[in-house]
């Protein structure tokens, strides 16, 4: 059974490290186009530093962080980012998930896929952060946790 | 080319790979299996592929870990040997 | 028993190794999959992404491209397989579940 123990050392530790974990993550997403990386690296690399705040400091602490009711529509939300840009480029006339229809004014071809790559990207992202913080939650549903 | 490199992270792989079998204790056998999925990432970027060697330590030796750690936490052995 | 299973498994692992001397080398140019055509006179896949990635979408990093653009399809199929393992976790997982004759348990 999973017994928390305070130990101020490790909160401190994961206090500290936890930040800099997040700004890479965001790092990792939005600069997918030019160096190694992703939606899904970078959203499971913020998961990764949510879920340590939730075995430093226990469960009922991170919940100020990252409320348990937010993860599975924070996951419909990033899923539904994407869709929504496939969709709005079937509106505007093109094919499904074909950016180059996308309706932005003032951008050229290339930008506009560049601009929709992005878009996806952080649809990805999000919903590979909230549904494996989700599944964490889930994991220790029903048992007494502190 | 970096075939000095690879025969090391073999040699690695395999070990960690029969003590995560083989081991009796079940957190010993989850430490292994990551360090397993790490020394496999590493063979990922030593061949090239660094996108599928970045999503392998994230999740293999990140995520999964925790998850592992948890679930092991949370079940009880009810035979004492 | 044990023999035997002992045989089955190195009869296997050299069956293996004897199919992997088949296998072109790691990046060796005139492998089938990195020709400009395939076999049957199609112009392979490969060949263009390279040339074209940047071109068609103002990104240095191909595999990006390839990921969310050329293959969005799958990307999408990816995220809706997350989607469903998180919501299956979410019903097989929680806490209040309602038996048969309605009762909360």
């Amino acid at each position: 059974m999973l017994k928390y123990k305070f130990n101020p050392i490790i909160l401190l530790v994961s206090r500290v490290v936890s930040p800099f974990i997040m700004i890479f993550a965001l790092y990792v997403i939005f600069h997918g186009h030019y160096s190694p990386g992703g939606g899904f690296q970078g959203g499971t690399m913020f998961a990764a530093a949510l879920l340590l705040i939730r075995l430093a400091a226990g469960f009922d602490i991170a919940q100020l962080q990252f409320k348990k009711i937010l993860g599975t529509p924070l996951g419909s939300v990033g899923v539904l980012i994407y869709f929504g840009t496939g969709f709005l480029a079937m509106l505007s006339g093109g094919e499904f998930l074909n950016y180059h229809f996308l309706p932005f004014a003032g951008f050229k071809a290339d930008e506009l896929r560049s601009l929709g790559i992005l878009m996806v990207e952080i649809g990805v992202g999000l919903a590979v952060l909230a549904i494996l913080v989700a599944i964490y939650d889930d994991l220790l549903e029903g048992y007494p946790h502190d | 080319m970096y075939w000095e490199i690879e025969i090391v992270l073999f040699v690695f792989l395999i070990t960690t790979a029969l003590i995560s079998l083989f081991v009796k204790d079940l957190l010993a056998a989850v430490v292994t299996l990551n360090a397993f999925s790490f020394i496999s990432a590493l063979m990922y970027v030593v061949m090239g592929a660094i996108d599928v060697g970045f999503t392998e330590a994230v999740v293999g030796a990140g995520v999964s870990g925790i998850f592992f750690v948890v679930l092991i936490f949370q079940t009880s052995r009810r035979s004492s040997d | 028993m044990k023999i035997t299973n002992w045989l089955l498994l190195i009869s296997f692992g050299a069956l293996l190794v004897y199919a992997s001397f088949g296998l072109p080398n790691r990046g060796d140019v005139s492998a089938n999959m990195h020709r400009e055509k395939s076999l049957a006179g199609s112009p392979g896949a490969s060949s263009y992404y390279i040339r074209n990635a940047y071109r068609d979408a103002e990104t240095p990093n191909m595999v990006t491209v390839i990921l969310a653009d050329y293959r969005g399809y799958d990307t999408l199929g990816e995220e809706t397989v997350i989607l469903t393992a998180g919501l299956i976790c979410y019903l097989i997982l929680r806490k209040k579940r309602t038996k048969l004759d309605g009762k909360k348990t």
